[in-house]
This record gives C-alpha cells, sequence and structure tokens, in this order.
C-alpha cells in the first residue's frame, strides 16, 4: 500500500476548454526548434551553422561549461536558421525537416545491466541529459553529481493540465525502461507521485524499486516540489533530480530502440480552443498547424502559451513547443478597461477571496484571461500566499528576504525548496499584484552564484 | 453603452496627462481616477499568465462594507443621545435622530478623506508613483473613532499627522508601523485631551451647554467605571446594541458583530486576531474577577467585550494586515496580548479609562517581534532537520 499525502493547502483552477482525450496526428510544417532559454543554468554555445545536414540526435547546441550536456536535432534535415535577441541573447535553433528517419545510433539495451557510467553516456549523448532538473536552484543537472534521490510527478494538477496516463497509454515499456535508467544514476531512490485515480494506472503502477506515494488535494499536489517536500525536504548541501514522465519515456526508448526518438504527444487547450484534444508530434514542434481553424471567434486577441498558464512561455502563433513542455495553452488577452469591475457584485469574476459573488458557485469552471486585474502595490494583505503554498515555509518573509539580498536569511527559509512553479499560485491569488516568481528566480540565481 | 461613451471620453483626454504631454506632472491623479472609473487594460507580462480578480480597492470596499452597520448606527445614536440631553423624548429609529447625526457626522468624514486623500495624491504625485488605496479605510476609521463635538479642524490636522508621520515617511500603504487611524485618535488625546475623554464630548451639544436637561449626565459607561459609579452602568443588552454615549462607531456591539461576520466571511479581516482578542480580554477580565476587592474589579469579565471601544478595536484596527502580526501563528500571540492589555489599561491604570487604542499601538510595535519568534521557530525546525541527516 503505498503512502497517503493529503495536501490541504492549494487551489484548483478549472479552466474552460479542457483537451479531449482524443489523439490526432497532424500534418507538421517541418520546422522544429531548440530554445535555449528554455534550459535554466546552462551557458549554450551554437554548434552548427545554418544550412548544415544534421540526423535526429546530431548536436546542435552545447553548454560551455559542461560540454558533454548537449542538445540535438529531433529531426534529419538542415539548419533552418539560428536567431538572436538583443545583445546577441541565443533564442532559438530551428532545423527543417527531410522526412528521412537517419539518425544516430546509441546503446540498444537493458539499463539495469550497464554501468551507469554507461546509461549517464546514452543520455547525454540522445540530448535528453537536460531532461533532468536538480533541486536546489530548479536548474539542469550535473552530470558530475550523484543526488540523494530522483522524484518524478506522474500527474500534473495545474489548470488544463494533460492526462499523462492517456500521453503515456502505448508506453508503459519505455517508461519502466527510462525509470530502469534513471535508477542507476542515484544513490537513493526513484519515486514516483500519483494521485487519487492513478493506483491501478496501466502505465505507472507495478514498476519494480520504485517507490510509490499517493498525494491527494487541489494543485500544487502535482508539482513535484511539493511532493519533495512532505517525503524528504531538501536540506542544505544536498542535491535531488526531478523529471516529467515523457521525459523518462523519452528516455527509456533509446535504450529499447538504440537510437533517440522524439515522438511527442501534447494537449492543446484553453477556452480561445474550438476543439481541444491531444496531438501526435515531435518535440520542438511548430505550433501553427494545431492553431489553424481551431481558433474561436472572439474580439479578445489569444494568447499562446506553451506550458501551462500559471509557468508557461508566452509564443506567438508561429512559436515552437518548449523542450519541457507537454501542453500549449490558449487563454484570451484581457486588454480591455473594465468599468467599476472592482466595485461590481462580480458575479463572473474568478477569485480565491469570497470577495466575489462568484463564490456562491464554488465549482463553475472559468473563461480567464490574461488581464492583471488591478495595479502593482505593496505587500499588504496577510495570509494570502499561505492558503495556497503547502509547505512548511514562509513565503512572504522569504521573498522579502531576496528582495533585501539576505543570502543567509533565504538559505534559513527555505530557498532550497521552491522553485517558481510551486510559488506560481501565490502570484495568481495575491492582492498586491507583485511578481512572486520573478522575484524568487532572482533570489535562487543570487544564492547560486554565492555559492558557487 | 454608458460605459463606452465615458471610455472614449477618457482616452480623449489620456494623452494630456502622459508623458509629454501638458498635465503630464499629474499623471498620478489622472491614473488613479482613471483606475477609479476603470479597472485598467493591464495584462500580465511575466510569470503566471492569470490572476486573481481582487485588487486593493477590492479588499478596501469590503471593509467600507463591514463597516456600514456602525456608521448608520453611530448617526442614529449621535441624534438620539442628543435629543435625550435635551429632554426630546425620542425613539432610537426617528428620521429627526438620523438626520441629526447625518449633519453632525458627515462634516467629520469629509474633513477625513480630503485632508487625507489629498496627502496621499500629492505623495504619489511626487513620487511618481500610482496613488495607493490604503487611506480608503483609514478615512472612514477616523470619523468613527472619535467624539461627535470633536472640532472639525482638529480632524484635519490629526489625519494630517497620521498620514504625514504614520504612513508617508514609512515608504506610503504596506510600511507603516503603527495603525494610521489610531495615530490620528492618539494624536488628538495627547494634544487636547479636554475634547477628547471627559463626560461632555460624547453627545453633541453637551459641550455648549444649552438647553441640557438638568442633572443628565453624558458619561460613558467606561467612564462611570472609572470614577467608581460600577452601579450607574446599563445593562447588558444596552451595552450590546449599543444605546449609549461613547464614540460615534464603537459604541453598538451589534453593528460591529454584523461587521465582524462581513470580514470574515469575504476572508478579509483575521478571525484569529478577533478571537484571540476576545480570549485575551475575558482572560484578563477573569483575573481581575479572581482579585476582587473593588466593584470595577468585581465587574463579570464578560462585559468588557461590551464596553468601550473594544470590540471596535479588536474587529477593525487590530485586523489591519500590515500593523498587525503577519505570520499566522503570531496572530494568536498578537491578538491575545491586545486583549490583555486593554483590559488592564483600562482597569488598573486609572489615567486612562479606556485602554484599546494605546493597547493595539502597543503591540503593533511587538508585532515584528512575535513574527521573529515564529520565523526563527521555522528556521530551527529546518536546521534540526538537516542536522539529523548528517
Amino acid at each position: 500500500m503505498p503512502k497517503v499525502v493529503k495536501i490541504r493547502r492549494g487551489l484548483d483552477i478549472r479552466l474552460k476548454g479542457q483537451a479531449f482525450k482524443s489523439l490526432t496526428k497532424p500534418e507538421l510544417t517541418g520546422l522544429f526548434a531548440i530554445k535555449p532559454p528554455d534550459f535554466k543554468g546552462l551557458d549554450l554555445r551554437v554548434l552548427v551553422k545554418p544550412g548544415a545536414a544534421v540526423v535526429a540526435g546530431t548536436p546542435i547546441l552545447a553548454d560551455k561549461v559542461h560540454p558533454d550536456i548537449v542538445l540535438v536535432s529531433p529531426v534529419a534535415g538542415s539548419v533552418e536558421s539560428v536567431n538572436r535577441g538583443e545583445r546577441r541573447k541565443l533564442l532559438s535553433v530551428v532545423v527543417r525537416s527531410s522526412g528521412s528517419p537517419d539518425s544516430v545510433a546509441l546503446i540498444q539495451g537493458d539499463p539495469a545491466r550497464m554501468e551507469s557510467s554507461q546509461v549517464k553516456d546514452q543520455i547525454l549523448r540522445a540530448g535528453l541529459w537536460p531532461a533532468l532538473i536538480q533541486r536546489p536552484f530548479g536548474i539542469v543537472a550535473r552530470p558530475s553529481d550523484v543526488p540523494r534521490d530522483i522524484f518524478i510527478s506522474c500527474f500534473d494538477s495545474s489548470p488544463l493540465s494533460p492526462d499523462f496516463d492517456f500521453i503515456l497509454g502505448a508506453e508503459k515499456q519505455s517508461f519502466a525502461e527510462g525509470i530502469k535508467a534513471l535508477a542507476k544514476l542515484t544513490s537513493g531512490k526513484v519515486h514516483l507521485g500519483l494521485t487519487a485515480g492513478q493506483a491501478d494506472s496501466a502505465v505507472f503502477s507495478n514498476i519494480p524499486s520504485v517507490e510509490y506515494t499517493c498525494f491527494n488535494g487541489p494543485h500544487p499536489a502535482g508539482n513535484t516540489g511539493v511532493q519533495i517536500h512532505h517525503l524528504a525536504p531538501v536540506n542544505k548541501g544536498e542535491i535531488v533530480w526531478t523529471i516529467t514522465p515523457q521525459l523518462v519515456s523519452l528516455i527509456g526508448r533509446t535504450f529499447i530502440l538504440g537510437r533517440p526518438d522524439f515522438n511527442w504527444t501534447l494537449a492543446l487547450a484553453g477556452s480561445r480552443i474550438a476543439k481541444p484534444q491531444y496531438f501526435q508530434v515531435k518535440t520542438g514542434a511548430q505550433v501553427s498547424p494545431l492553431l489553424k481553424g481551431n481558433l474561436t471567434d472572439s474580439e479578445l486577441p489569444p494568447r499562446i502559451i506553451s506550458g501551462t498558464v500559471l509557468t508557461g512561455s508566452r509564443i506567438d502563433c508561429y512559436g515552437f513547443l518548449g523542450f519541457y513542455d507537454s501542453l500549449v495553452s490558449v487563454i484570451p488577452e484581457g486588454n480591455y478597461f473594465d468599468f467599476f469591475g472592482w466595485a461590481l457584485p462580480g458575479i463572473n469574476k474568478f477569485s480565491m477571496s469570497r470577495t466575489f459573488l462568484s463564490s456562491l458557485f464554488p465549482k463553475r469552471s472559468w473563461d480567464l484571461d490574461t488581464n492583471l486585474n488591478g495595479g502593482q502595490r505593496a505587500f499588504v494583505v496577510t495570509g494570502q500566499y499561505e492558503k495556497v503554498l503547502p509547505m512548511d515555509i514562509h513565503p512572504v518573509h522569504l521573498l522579502k528576504a531576496i528582495l533585501v539580498e539576505d543570502i543567509d536569511k533565504m538559505e534559513e527559509l527555505g530557498i532550497y525548496e521552491v522553485i517558481e512553479e510551486d510559488m506560481a499560485l501565490c502570484e495568481v491569488v495575491c492582492t498586491s499584484k507583485t511578481d512572486v516568481q520573478e522575484i524568487l528566480r532572482s533570489g535562487l540565481d543570487l544564492v547560486r552564484k554565492e555559492m558557487s | 453603452m454608458k460605459a463606452k461613451k465615458l471610455r472614449q471620453l477618457v482616452d480623449r483626454i489620456k494623452p494630456r496627462f502622459e508623458k509629454g504631454g501638458k498635465l503630464s506632472i499629474l499623471h498620478s491623479t489622472f491614473d488613479a481616477f482613471e483606475a477609479f472609473l476603470f479597472v485598467p487594460d493591464k495584462v500580465t507580462h511575466k510569470g503566471a499568465h492569470i490572476r486573481d480578480n481582487i485588487d486593493l480597492k477590492r479588499t478596501m470596499t469590503v471593509v467600507l462594507i463591514a463597516l456600514f452597520p456602525a456608521l448608520v448606527f453611530g448617526m442614529l445614536n449621535t441624534g438620539y443621545q442628543h435629543f435625550l440631553a435635551i429632554g426630546r423624548d425620542l425613539p432610537f429609529f426617528s428620521w429627526q435622530g438620523l438626520g441629526f447625526g447625518f449633519v453632525k457626522v458627515l462634516p467629520i468624514i469629509v474633513v477625513s478623506y480630503v485632508t487625507g486623500l489629498g496627502i496621499e495624491f500629492i505623495s504619489a504625485q511626487i513620487k511618481g508613483h500610482e496613488v495607493n488605496e490604503g487611506f480608503l479605510v483609514s478615512g472612514m476609521l477616523i470619523p468613527l473613532i472619535m467624539p461627535v463635538d470633536v472640532p472639525l479642524w482638529m480632524v484635519a490636522i490629526a489625519t494630517a499627522f497620521a498620514v504625514i508621520f504614520g504612513k508617508e515617511i514609512f515608504g506610503g500603504t504596506g510600511m507603516n508601523v503603527f495603525n494610521p487611524a489610531l495615530l490620528a485618535r492618539v494624536f488628538l488625546f495627547f494634544s487636547y485631551p479636554a475634547y477628547m475623554s471627559g463626560d461632555k464630548v460624547w453627545i453633541a451639544g453637551l459641550t455648549k451647554g444649552t438647553g441640557i436637561v438638568d442633572g443628565f449626565s453624558g458619561a460613558t459607561p467606561l467612564g462611570e467605571l472609572a470614577a467608581g459609579h460600577a452601579d450607574k452602568i446599563p445593562d447588558l443588552a444596552t451595552l450590546f446594541l449599543g444605546t449609549i454615549p461613547g464614540s460615534i462607531g464603537e459604541t453598538s456591539t451589534l453593528a460591529i458583530l454584523i461587521g465582524a461576520v462581513i470580514l470574515i466571511v469575504t476572508g478579509i479581516g483575521s478571525w484569529k486576531i478577533m478571537l484571540s482578542g476576545a480570549i485575551g480580554a475575558l482572560f484578563m477580565g477573569g483575573i481581575f474577577n479572581l482579585i476582587g476587592g473593588s466593584s470595577y474589579l468585581e465587574l463579570p469579565f464578560y462585559y468588557h467585550l461590551f464596553l468601550g471601544g473594544f470590540a471596535f478595536g479588536i474587529v477593525f484596527m487590530a485586523t489591519d494586515p500590515v500593523t498587525a502580526s503577519q505570520t499566522e501563528t503570531g496572530k494568536w500571540y498578537y491578538g491575545f496580548f491586545i486583549g490583555v492589555m486593554s483590559i488592564l489599561i483600562r482597569v488598573a491604570n486609572p489615567a486612562y479609562p479606556e485602554g484599546v487604542m494605546l493597547a493595539i499601538l502597543l503591540m503593533n510595535v511587538f508585532a515584528p517581534l512575535i513574527d521573529h519568534f515564529v520565523v526563527q521557530a521555522n528556521i530551527r525546525r529546518r536546521l534540526k532537520r538537516a542536522i539529523h541527516k548528517v
């Protein structure tokens, strides 16, 4: 019987436009991109020039400090462009697919019977090493480290999140194989976090040598950070790694097939989508074919987000899927003036507080837009963040320690235990519209810089 | 639609207030009025893409709604007490009473808001920031804790003192140490004590003294208790309803209770502070009952919740989030000590018949210390966990 942890604090935001469980394989544009800004903690150098021929698995970017961490082309074809922004910041490397199935060769075999260094090497060469995220700091894991444990959350409790059981429905073997590989990399355990209803999951249950825990409760119960906090919090000096389920399956596939395979399933969801559903694409795919003819009519322009509405990054309609994202959310922009909006009863206004009449209907789903809903203010209201952060951490005190750059205080207050996604809900419910995630990231970067 | 026409009008004059426009000096003021009429069209650019609809304006509005019963009761009571004093026996609910009360109370409210908001607007303009909504609530609290006959010029300088020295020099809304409304009152209390205490200031017209019924006493129940006349205080039902002399908004425990329910149901006011405050007061009252020895000490401990400004203070002043304890655990201690100190000062200190104002200001100073201990406990838990692993 797996251990059950009840998460009491948090908030489930039911948004309209949840993806229907139907899978389509659309006609893709043939362009695929790897976006360096996706990868925190890596300083990437581009290895190829536009026009160069590549196959699936050819390295196209490498980290300057750890050159064995590479990012590879997901398809065979040629490099289309290398895009830079202000001050020559690398924004993306775009590859055009030729349709050929060529790829680099990797080892085919059972990871359980290999040396851990061989397993590590395979993951690195497959360009899948950045799948492993380290806590503390939420940066890409360092190959030289041996983590205390590895944590995987098999469900995502964010708004509009995809169902990983559906995404990995046919991938039970590759997921299990991926777990075997990961087990080789840690001196401790591999933890899987499940939720109610996943107990007999075809994909995630009955995998040998893993620690199962059931997490029940509102978002952020599905956040790996919250799960780590309740099982074995990260203390100063400890390192744990986290990875999402679909990336585990990609790692597993390299061992089963003996080559990298970047087939990827994503959910397209949100109130501006006419037919929210799942699509089978490849990593780094361009999203325009998915949106074509699939947007509802509206006065408000759409905001297209690679990832969740809480932590995702904004892309335009010709943008590309992020490396880690299994979801594209499309919601209306909120660039309109609301006459006396703050004073009216607000039966259609979403709020965690009970100050709008909408609190009379707690179970309804919302069509939320991107309006800030107020101006930025200093910290005034108290007790608000604590209601949506199920951790033994004082969030406001931590943020204030970051704002005054008091590193000792940040450490004492638990900065090693959180990353932006854990405090995203605090940012959503904040009365003063504080940039919580940005402040937290600046704190994490400051501590990492000072500690190195 | 009316809103569309209004929006077009605002859009037409907006460029004059933007950078380079003729009136760009007043852009904070323009932004404040625009934000009052319309929730702005700003969208999210960093972090979470969706946001809760609550903002500070909404929060303040809920507190104002919660204050409304106490305000209306205060106006009615002002009229009622006045007519009692001049010998006209009008019932509590009368149009003359409400009208009289309205005419006496409204000027105080207007002076408070005009002075306070005026200073807030000027400060925001000087700093180039958006006008903060913090004063929306303080502006209503200040009149409600004043005696009805307070001279208007005193209200103005007290409000100015509270906003400048109580808020702006610390950095504005969210940065202050002391409750601004209480600062206004305490400023007047120590500068003009004759106008803020005694037997005459609580009922309109009593200070002037024309036409007052012979032998009529305008003393508040706390005043009677302090003078040793415990037998002269009204019964509990009257105290609960609040048809007694006192500051404009503090007398009716019933009206304040309605406000407390509004604050708790909407999640705006901390029930922890209110409950622990009541417990602290009952505790201190109980100790005095055990000690005994005078009619005041032996006053049943539960009377203290209904006397003076305790109910008003614990519901509307102590719960101010900026000046209270900011940790949830801290709030229990903060409220408890306010309750204890209020009753202690009331009963034991002959110079102050009412202790709530001073107790809250004192605990405003200690709130960060209480939080410090709570946060230290959290830090120690984290360290202990790390050490055990080694």
